[in-house]
């Protein structure tokens, strides 16, 4: 059951297979099994249970609200919550319990969705591992899953026991270790320069940053307005659209959404002769890991076979990419950062001198290096002596990157082919033998130039890499074509068939409740 | 001005309409421009005609002034410039705070298009050019009453740009004359007011009030003083100015400061001031705020705003979805000159009378339902409306609406006075007792207080009879040609008459029977 897809899912609970309450006592009790993968900075078990007791009439009563109704989800936490503590994994906001839902964590509850809890990311979701947040890194559910276990016992280099855990990518690692560990059946995470698509890739998801101005930003508490995107977590593309079906449309509290005309329908690709795939030649870059390479190359293969048509594409400023994504996402970041002064909510210091040094004070202890690293950068990018020679030159490099996009698209590309990361996902402690900023630039070097020209991509995976760890390949649309992208993928994913995640030892650990599924010895998956 | 969405002074959401003015400014002449300038930057300061500021001595040069206004003005609307919570006038402190007033983690700003059509009201009333694409910005600094630490405001393209409002000066002893004046506007920009914070010094606290509706006029001065010829002065800006009269104060006060201040061999700091009502001076503010780097970036939340007119919307917009400058260039009210230009010529007002009906809260709506009402010429209109009716008001401090004199009992006295009914000084007796608010008319008032003037010519002629026979000096007065013995004799029969006769009348009958 847990395995199933959320539509499968739904119809279990509408025959009446299972109780929304059962499916939520699962998700819970496995929550509280894997608890060290720090997945979740708050489980709302009680919410959960109330709206799985509702769910439960409606069904009773034949009034099931719809695919979501009674289904376990996760939502990062930096989108607000209203009663819920919500704290972007930071000091900072440690405490602060939000009066209002997000829009899209309110559509979700509309649709009879039950919130698990609020999942772990890197402080103010500025980072690509999840391991920068106050409540400390997230674990990879991969690191214990049979398929790496097995291969690691064959590699006698490797170290045993819990000690080389891997990292779950971020910085919605949460979110997506959540849905990685059976959890819940989908979580929402953020993207603003791969956020949602990298710790997918590493953890063997789908994840999917929709066009922006699809989905409403309201109570995502920002990173960069102007590339925030929330992200859609799952472990299948049916049941990525399920949710996007939910979430998408104009809100009137986020004035950069526009209106959907028709309702999302995902239908299945029979024939892709009439598509064409691109393959932008700058994202070769010597970096990425010959594994990754190889599999994009089959990827490639796999479409030209089916009778695709597949061609190079050059986006020219694709070097760029990242130097300025930084200047654009510290200088907002300054200014967003600038409202969290310790007077009306979250974390305040003890010394009041004056109001200059609480504010002081405040951001020091609020702030972890990172956070303040990138408001300082931002400031100065924005100072009236350097607006010009670097704000006004990034927007501009922003536009000729964008452009590229639409170039690629005009010349008949229908989506682009791409690797998501440039390897497989790293243990910990290899992980922060460097920055975060030289791990983000690294990290999200095949993802920001998606947000900053504002396109649709997701993460689908692929297959596993020699070490049995999940590799995904990033697919990007043409702006608001987010339902063809959709599409695509779901095609992609139906011909790689994907091996689902086996978790063995949490299984043998959690055999009590997992025992009444009847889990296939070798998946999860029925 | 009649366009009813300016209030002064504001809060909430708030203009800022900086305009540039030709610096017409001298000793009395502060710009009394009803509505606003202000000059952004010396290079865009206006070389119009420049008055002395003092009279020139013997020996010395002359000095001209420069002085350009940023005027903050609260737009009449029901909720805020970004968010849907309502604006109320004296509303408890933090009562009207939406969660994005209060700059909750993760809110967005959302338009008001109430206050987009305000703006380009006001735009086109000050005939400005109005930007059909316009942005938002972000300025930044912290301040207490910030929540956000940056204020959303249109820096670098403005709804508005390039306007003009000309307005009359009363000049010479008698201020009979109106001299044109005109004010460049350089522009008007929509932009989010910060909150309001209450220093309480005694317990070293600070109190917000994130509310931001304060009724009040707030203004900041841009002043500078040079030799006509001469580059323009290092400035000072005067700010948070919040009445007219202080700001045309501050105004002449930093003018004389800059003057003496150079004439002594000092120099001009460009700095911020704060004017101090009591002494009546300006003084250093030494602000930290002052010299700050705003860090200014373009608003991501929100989209360029765009506005149509007649040639460029879309076919088949949602009229709900679209802003037509041209829709509400029909809407736009008769503007003041307009206004003033049609009193003259249809009234054959005075040019400074037009002025006075217009500058006081309908009080030119109270003078036009009195035309509509009375026989009564346009000028004992005029001067009934503006001597004594607003005298009455302003004596008590009272607003045209809160009159315990209405516009159809005030025609009704006036017909009565035009119909020689009642004399003009007995007029004045029965306006006082309608001032008195007891419900009656002045019908009633004439008849019950028997103010009517004698419409009985034979006894009246019988009154004039009976004083000359009482009177004979006077009456011998008269015929020696002494030219002021028939007033005498007039004086003595109204007297008689209790104050019932027509003087005109009494005037006749003594002049045919003294000749007689």
């Amino acid at each position: 059951m847990l395995g199933q897809t959320l539509r499968e899912v739904s119809a279990a609970l509408k025959q009446g297979q299972i109780t929304p309450t059962e499916l939520c006592q699962k998700c819970l009790s496995l929550i509280k099994k894997t608890k060290f993968l720090n997945a979740y900075i708050t489980v709302s078990e009680e919410v959960a249970l109330k709206q799985a007791e509702e769910s439960e009439k409606r069904y009773k009563n034949g009034q099931s609200l719809g695919d979501l109704d009674g289904i376990p989800i996760a939502v990062k936490d930096n989108f607000s919550t209203s009663g819920i503590e919500t704290t972007c994994a930071s000091n900072m906001l440690k405490g602060y319990v939000p009066p209002y839902n997000a829009t899209v964590v309110q559509k979700l509850l509309d649709q009879g969705a039950l919130l698990m809890g609020k999942t772990n990311l890197d402080e103010f979701a500025m980072g690509s591992g999840s391991t920068d947040g106050v409540f400390g890194p997230v674990k990879n559910p991969w690191s214990y899953s049979k398929q790496y276990r097995e291969k690691r016992k064959q590699n006698p280099h490797s170290g045993s026991g819990d000690s080389d855990w891997l990292i779950t990518g971020g910085s919605s690692g949460g979110s997506a270790a959540a849905v990685s560990a059976f959890t819940c059946y989908a979580a929402l995470g953020s993207d603003t320069g791969g956020s949602t698509r990298n710790p997918a890739a590493h953890c063997g998801l789908v994840g999917f940053k929709p066009s922006y101005g699809l989905v409403s930003r309201h109570g995502l508490i920002p990173l960069v307005n102007s590339m925030d995107v929330p992200g859609i977590l799952t472990r299948y593309v049916d049941d990525a659209a399920v949710v996007l079906g939910v979430l998408a449309g104009h809100d009137p509290k986020d004035s950069t959404t526009v209106p959907i005309n028709k309702p999302l329908v995902l239908s299945s690709l029979e024939d892709v002769s009439k598509l064409c795939i691109g393959i932008p030649k700058e994202y070769l870059v010597p970096e990425l890991s010959s594994e990754i390479q190889s599999l994009w190359s089959r990827a490639a293969d796999l479409f030209e076979s089916e009778g695709a048509k597949v061609i190079e594409v050059s986006l020219p400023h694709t070097s760029y990419s990242i130097v300025c994504y930084h200047v654009l996402c510290t200088s907002e970041v300054a200014s967003n950062m600038a409202r969290f002064d310790g007077l009306q909510y979250g974390h305040r210091c003890d010394i009041d001198v004056s109001t200059e040094a609480m504010y002081a004070a405040t951001r020091r202890e609020g702030f972890n290096d990172v956070v303040r690293g990138r408001i300082l950068s931002g400031n100065f990018f924005l100072l009236k002596e350097n607006y010009e020679n670097y704000f006004v030159k990034a927007q501009k490099v922003r536009r000729l990157i964008a452009n590229d996009f639409v170039n690629a698209f005009n010349s008949g590309v229908d989506v682009l082919l791409t690797p998501t990361t440039l390897s497989e996902a790293v243990p910990y402690l290899e992980f922060i033998k460097e920055d975060n900023r030289t791990r983000s630039a690294q990290d999200d070097i095949f993802t920001q130039a998606v947000n900053m020209a504002g396109l649709p991509a997701v993460n689908i995976p692929i297959a596993l890499s020699n070490q049995g760890l999940p590799i995904g390949l990033q697919f990007i649309g043409r702006a608001f074509c987010d339902q063809q992208l959709l599409t695509v993928a779901k095609w992609f994913e139906k011909q790689v068939q994907f091996p689902v995640i086996q978790l063995q030892e949490l299984v043998d650990n959690c055999s009590a409740i997992l025992e009444n599924e009847k889990l296939a010895s070798v998946s999860l998956k029925q | 001005m009649a366009a009813p969405m300016l209030r002064w002074g504001c809060r909430g959401r708030r203009w800022a309409l900086a305009c540039v003015d030709g610096g017409s400014c001298h000793r009395r002449g502060a710009p009394t421009g009803s509505t606003s300038n202000r000059i952004r930057g010396q290079s865009s300061v206006a070389q119009q005609p420049l008055h002395t500021a003092q009279k020139p001595r013997k020996g010395e040069h002359k000095w001209a002034a420069v002085v350009g206004l940023e005027i903050h003005a609260q737009i009449s609307s029901n909720s805020k410039l970004f968010s849907g919570s309502q604006v109320r006038f004296s509303a408890p402190p933090n009562s009207l705070v939406s969660f994005f007033d209060a700059s909750l983690p993760g809110t967005l700003p959302v338009l008001n298009r109430r206050c987009v059509e305000a703006a380009v009201m006001t735009g086109l009333a000050l005939n400005c050019h109005i930007n059909k694409k316009s942005l938002f910005d972000r300025k930044h600094y912290f301040y207490a009453d910030l929540p956000a630490g940056y204020q959303i405001t249109q820096h670098r393209l403005p709804i508005a740009v390039n306007g003009s409002l000309t307005y009359g000066i009363s000049a010479g002893k008698e201020c009979g004359q109106v001299i044109p004046k005109m004010v460049r506007v350089k522009q008007i920009q929509l932009e989010q007011d910060s909150g309001k914070s209450l220093h309480d010094d005694l317990r070293s606290q600070t109190l917000i009030d994130l509310n931001r509706a304060e009724g009040q006029l707030r203004v900041d001065a841009n002043i500078s003083v040079h030799h006509p010829g001469e580059p323009l002065g290092v400035r000072t800006e005067v700010k948070n100015l919040n009445s007219i009269r202080f700001l045309a104060k501050a105004i002449d006060y930093e003018i004389q400061r800059q003057i003496s201040e150079l004439e002594n061999g000092g120099e001009i700091l460009n700095e911020t001031r704060s004017f101090h009502e009591k002494l009546g001076c300006t003084v250093s503010m030494r602000d930290k705020e002052a010299k700050q780097d705003y860090r200014f970036m373009p608003e991501p939340n929100l989209p360029p705003l765009l506005l149509y007119d007649a040639t460029s919307l879309p076919t088949g917009a949602d009229p709900q979805q679209v802003i037509n400058i041209d829709q509400i260039r029909e809407t736009l009210p008769e503007l003041p000159s307009v206004t003033r230009e049609r009193l003259v010529q249809q009234y054959g007002m005075l040019p400074e009378h037009s002025f006075t009906l217009l500058n006081e809260v309908g009080l030119l709506e109270f003078f036009q339902n009195v035309m509509k009402e009375t026989r009564a010429e346009p000028k004992k209109v005029t001067s009934w409306v503006l001597n004594i009716f607003l005298g009455y008001l302003k004596q008590e401090n009272l607003a045209v609406s809160e009159s315990p004199v209405t516009p159809s009992a005030l025609a009704e006295l006036l017909d009565l006075l035009d119909s020689r009914t009642i004399s003009s000084s007995a007029a004045k007796q029965v306006f006082e007792e309608l001032w008195k608010r007891e419900g009656k008319t002045p019908g009633q008032i004439v008849s019950e207080k028997q103010l009517e003037l004698m419409q009985d010519r034979g006894a009246l002629e019988q009154f004039c009879y009976s004083v000359m026979k009482d009177h004979p000096q006077v009456v011998m007065d008269v015929k020696k040609g002494n030219p002021r013995a028939i007033n005498k004799l007039i004086g003595l029969v109204r007297k008689a008459t209790l104050n019932r006769a027509d003087p005109a009348v009494i005037k006749e009958i003594l002049e045919k029977q003294l000749s007689s």
